[in-house]
């Protein structure tokens, strides 16, 4: 499981990066959301062990045993950084579409590389 | 009022009224003086009043803790030393504000004028009686900041701003050495303390770090002091209006150099390095100053250049390092503060008598200005150093220690030679100033008619004269006993015999005197021809100009190696600098693991689910598909990232995330509508082949791509070994503990979110709201792309079908496509609300939320703009969404605000449990109407973001409307 995760998260940070380094604006936002994919599941993983069918929702009122469920820290941190990965990405399509309607070109320098 | 609380008024009233009089209306010349007049009679009289406590080495302190961990204390310290200086800059302050009442004129903006000066009077008195030395640095930096207004105050005038910013970035680079030698300093004393600092002389200067120090601290006061090499920007400076001059560039700002050099003397003077290059700066700041000042046209920089040279005198003195010589330095600094006041004030009265203070033009006035030119004699006089006036006494005591030998030196052999010259020098321009502007013939063409000035105006200067003289006549029971409690408060127990009387008899120093009067008589008749002819500057060193030299190291520094580190370092181009942040990223995580040891494991393919392997390496293809597809097929490449995000959400419901799983399936949907909606303003790209075929292109893609797979390994090897490795206890058992107890839900993560961490949700919203709010400033001004403008291709072709057709109208089947799903959407509408009110109200015991309930909702709205249109929705309904974010935003602020009532910190939550009939026991947490909040703004921003993009498409429904209505209108 952990292999299969840490896979999964490097070919999504190198597809992510990958496209980061495109010179069109399409190209980096598509990578900026892979990246995010990867690396809320890299802050995910960073918890105290992966648990399958241990959901952090606690019986009202019982002893509980920590161990039991998984780490609910992580999860607190991604959930925040979903939505506000949503809004960078929102702010980044419009500065993206105003700059094509500015310059007139999708590179990312805002001009065509002369050739 | 207890002493030591009266220290702490002397520096807040002058502040206080600084803000006074920054409100005062612009015309009230009378009113400001009237404040500022206040504030410094104020002052003075407290200063006055502590006199006994000081005046046997007696010290004032008022001490308060600011930031103790790391001793810093806002500590005041008044001795005779300090004191001696507060009478100066609160006396003086008086005489300057009195005069500049009539000296600015009604169109000058004065509240501005005496704001400043009184703040600067505050900082002055700040720094003179600061106990600790890094006050002392903060305020010796707002000196610099007043005068630096003060000196640009007519900031209409480019000499002004000039001076301004000479002035400013000369003491400031001055102020920042200081700083860095006075931390220097308190870290080998061990304490900032001034007296700490004053009782470890040997210490210091036994450190290894006491040259740095040193140094450090002389450029801080040797710039502020005008002292050469620096000395260039005190004459530049005068074209501060002439109050100004006559206050900081004669009394108190300059002198705050020197007050430092005396202030730590004890400490730091004494060494071979204190007297070498304290010594050769104050002599050679000595010499050319008073040669500098023979040659100048304008009375100010006569004025200006001498003050150079009389504080280069005071500085030379310092550096003998004998008690008597500092006697004497303490003593200069005080008759120099009397004689060059009056001064600077009697040049300010020519000049605004006669319209200008070029010598050139200035002749004769001694008619006219009777009595301003009596004064004007007597003062010139004691700079000279005439007898039975001030500046003698001093400069008397000057050459007796020129004259002791003290180290041996070619320097120290030099001094008595240098000090007589400088002498002469000084009775020569003394006497070129009085010769030039009172006697000779009558003036021809000033630009006004010269009378004497109101009696008011003339006060200060008559005052200060009135000084020069008896100090100069009967010393030792004038001035004796304040100049004692000065010395004692420097010296100690070091305080030697010294004598103030007249008359000592002939000897040496009086045979100086006679033959610097008359050599410096001598050298100005012999001169006369020469100055006649007008030229500006001094011979010989005509090209030495310090302004210069600095206007080029300015140019150098600011614009030619900026423009130089600009185009050889840096780039407008994304991708290099894409580039570097990654590999930088890279470097810094692998260069701390591996200097740590760390070797990778093997992996072992143990434990791994098939299941779980094959939803990952669809969502393997998926992120490289859309990789690779991102340039040509934008649609493909939002899909495949799309599959990616689902194996992401799957990820979380297979690993115990059922909150994020559901957050992360809705923020999928709305990011896909959102780039969607963008997609239409991009422009076709046709897919080349011959694009990449580019050597340089190619290798630029084959090093992107290893860096894109170095990265993704990293993290793979990164993320595994973390997995692999056993983690003791986390704080996630502390929130596991007390979620139920303390935040009444079973749900941790939402527990957490809405009240263990409820300050950082508060945080987020914050900014999920700001985001959304520039998205929707940045689309008002949104101007699309001529290409992209045109009608959709689709609705083209639907458009050409309804034409082609004779029973169809032309948009009919736009209007109809998509019929049966839009209706489907339109009776989803409550069911988005249901899932929402469910997502929300389950959320802080079971996964849900106001995050996810906040999406949903959007979601809600967002499937009637798809399914409906723009325009059938927004005939329906009105969303407000900029209010949803502000009431969400307020729901949150006051949740948390209502803790205050009960007393409690801000967002503390309380909950209990109510019996609502029918549905039964609900929840009913404070952290539930934060929760509120956080749905209200999440709905509030994600509808917003998506219906402004949406919006563009009306908008150039719009634009194509008005083009084609003006295209008929030129038909």
């Amino acid at each position: 499981m952990e292999l299969v995760l840490a896979l999964g998260i490097g070919v999504l940070t190198g597809s992510g990066v990958w496209l980061l380094l495109r010179p069109r604006t399409y190209q980096v936002i598509i990578g900026l959301a892979l990246l995010s994919y990867a690396v809320n599941l890299f802050i995910f993983s960073m918890g105290r062990q992966l648990k399958v069918g241990a959901a952090p929702v606690v019986a009202a009122g019982a002893e509980i045993d920590p161990l039991a469920f998984a780490d609910p820290v992580p999860q607190a941190l991604v959930l925040t950084a979903i939505v506000i990965g949503f809004a960078t990405t929102a702010l980044f399509l419009v500065v993206l579409l105003a700059a094509r309607g500015l310059t007139g070109t999708d590179h990312v320098d805002g001009r065509e590389p002369e050739r | 009022m207890t002493d030591a609380n009266l220290l702490l008024l002397l520096i807040m009233l002058p502040f206080m009224g600084s803000a006074l009089a920054a409100m005062l209306p612009g015309n009230a010349r009378n009113g400001e003086a009237w404040l500022s007049g206040g504030v410094a009679v104020a002052a003075f009289a407290i200063a006055a009043s502590l006199f006994p406590e000081v005046a046997t080495g007696g010290v004032v302190r008022r001490e308060v803790e600011w930031m103790p961990e790391i001793g810093l204390n806002f500590t005041l310290r008044m001795d005779g030393f300090a004191w001696m200086f507060s009478m100066l800059i609160t006396g003086i302050g008086l005489l300057v504000v009195i005069y500049a009442r009539y000296y600015m004129s009604p169109k000058d903006p004065v509240p501005r004028f005496f704001s400043f000066l009184l703040a600067f009077m505050g900082a002055m008195q700040g720094m003179v009686i600061s106990g600790n030395l890094i006050l002392l640095g903060i305020f010796w930096e707002l000196t610099s900041i007043f005068s630096f207004l003060l000196i640009g105050y007519w900031h209409h005038n480019a000499a002004a701003r000039d001076g301004a910013r000479m002035a400013l970035i000369i003491t400031g680079i001055g102020g920042l050495g200081l700083l860095v030698g006075l931390v220097l300093i308190g870290h080998i004393v061990g304490s900032y303390e001034l007296d700490a600092v004053l009782a470890s002389g040997d210490a210091i200067r036994d450190h290894d770090l006491y040259v740095p120090a040193l140094l450090l601290i002389l450029l801080g006061a040797l710039t502020k002091s005008a002292q050469f090499p620096f000395h260039f920007w005190l004459p530049n400076a005068m074209a501060a209006p002439t109050p100004v001059s006559a206050y900081l560039h004669s009394a108190t700002m300059v002198k705050a150099g020197v007050f430092l050099l005396a202030r730590l003397w004890p400490v730091l003077s004494g060494t071979d390095e204190w007297f070498l290059i304290v010594g050769f700066t104050g002599m050679a700041t000595l010499l050319l100053g008073a040669y500098f000042a023979i040659f100048q046209q304008d009375l100010k920089g006569l004025l200006a250049y001498s003050t150079i040279s009389h504080l280069g005198l005071i500085t030379t003195l310092l550096s003998l390092g004998s008690p008597l010589a500092a006697v004497a330095a303490i003593f200069h600094m005080m008759n120099h503060a009397t004689f060059k006041a009056s001064l600077f004030m009697a040049a300010g009265i020519i000049d605004h008598e006669a319209g200008t203070r070029d010598m050139r033009r200035l002749s004769g006035l001694f008619s006219s200005l009777p009595i301003t030119a009596t004064l004007a004699m007597v003062a010139s006089a004691a700079m000279a150093g005439v007898p039975l006036l001030n500046g003698f006494l001093s400069k008397e005591m000057f050459f007796a220690e020129t004259l002791e030998q003290h180290h041996g030196s070619l320097l120290d052999g030099a001094a008595p030679y240098a000090a007589t010259i400088a002498s002469a020098f000084a009775v020569a321009y003394s006497v070129r100033f009085i010769h030039t502007v009172f006697f000779g013939p009558k003036p021809v063409d000033l630009p006004r008619e010269p009378h004497e000035p109101p009696h008011w105006m003339r006060l200060p200067i008559e005052l200060l004269v009135l000084i020069c003289l008896i100090v100069g006549v009967i010393p030792g029971i004038t001035v004796g006993p304040y100049l004692h409690a000065a010395v004692v408060a420097v010296l100690g127990e070091r305080t030697p015999e010294y004598s103030l009387a007249v008359w000592h008899g002939f000897n040496t120093p009086l045979m100086m005197s006679a033959v610097a009067l008359v050599g410096g008589a001598l050298l100005y008749l012999s001169l006369g021809r020469y100055l006649a002819r007008g030229e500006d500057g001094p011979p010989l060193f005509r090209e030495l100009r310090g302004q210069r030299i600095f206007e080029r190291i300015l140019v150098t520094i600011s614009w030619r190696w900026a423009r130089w580190m600009e185009s050889h370092l840096g780039t407008r181009r994304l991708q290099p600098q894409l580039r570097l942040v990654v590999s930088i990223a890279f470097v810094a995580a692998l260069w701390p693991l591996f200097s740590a040891g760390f070797t990778p494991g093997w992996p072992s393919l143990e434990g791994v689910d098939p299941v779980f392997a094959a939803i990952w390496a669809v969502g393997a293809i998926c992120a490289l598909g859309a990789a690779h597809q991102a340039k040509y097929h934008r649609l493909a490449a939002l899909i495949l990232m799309g599959g990616a995000g689902i194996v992401t959400c799957i990820t979380f419901v297979w690993l115990s995330a059922p909150d994020l799983a559901v957050t992360q399936l809705l923020v999928e949907i709305v990011t896909t509508v959102l780039i969607l909606l963008g997609l239409r303003w991009l422009p076709k790209r046709v897919e080349k082949v011959d694009n990449s075929a580019k050597p340089l292109a190619r290798m630029r893609r084959h090093r992107d791509f290893t860096l894109a797979v170095l990265c993704g390994a990293g993290m793979t090897m990164i993320a595994y070994a973390v997995m692999k490795s056993p983690l003791p206890d986390t704080i996630g058992d502390f929130f596991l503990t007390r979620a139920y107890p303390e935040g009444g839900g079973t749900n941790v993560v939402n527990v957490i979110l809405v009240d263990f961490r409820g300050f950082d949700t508060f945080g987020e919203i914050t900014v999920l709201g700001i985001v959304a709010l520039t998205v929707f400033a940045l689309l008002r001004r949104f101007r699309p792309a001529p290409d992209s403008v045109g009608v959709p291709e689709q609705q083209r072709i639907q458009n050409a079908f309804d034409d082609e057709r004779p029973d169809r109208e032309v948009g009919e089947t736009v209007r109809d496509y998509l019929m049966v799903p839009s209706v489907i959407m339109q009776w989803m509408f409550p069911l988005a609300i249901l899932l929402a009110a469910y997502l929300f109200l389950r959320g802080h015991d079971l996964p849900g939320g106001g995050f996810a309930a906040g999406i949903a909702m959007a979601i809600g709205f967002l499937l009637q703009y798809i399914g409906g249109g723009t325009r059938w929705v927004e005939d329906r309904l009105r969303i407000l969404p900029v209010r949803w974010i502000g009431s969400g935003l307020l729901i949150a602020a006051f949740t948390g605000i209502g803790a205050w009532l009960f007393g409690m910190p801000f967002l503390t939550s309380h909950f209990q449990y109510l019996d609502v009939p029918v549905i039964g026991k609900v929840p009913a947490a404070s952290a539930l109407l934060f929760d509120l909040g956080v749905f209200s703004l999440v709905v509030g921003a994600t509808v917003l973001i998506l219906i402004a993009l949406a919006h563009q498409s009306v908008r150039s429904h719009r634009v194509r409307a008005v083009e084609a209505a003006k295209l008929e209108e030129d038909a």
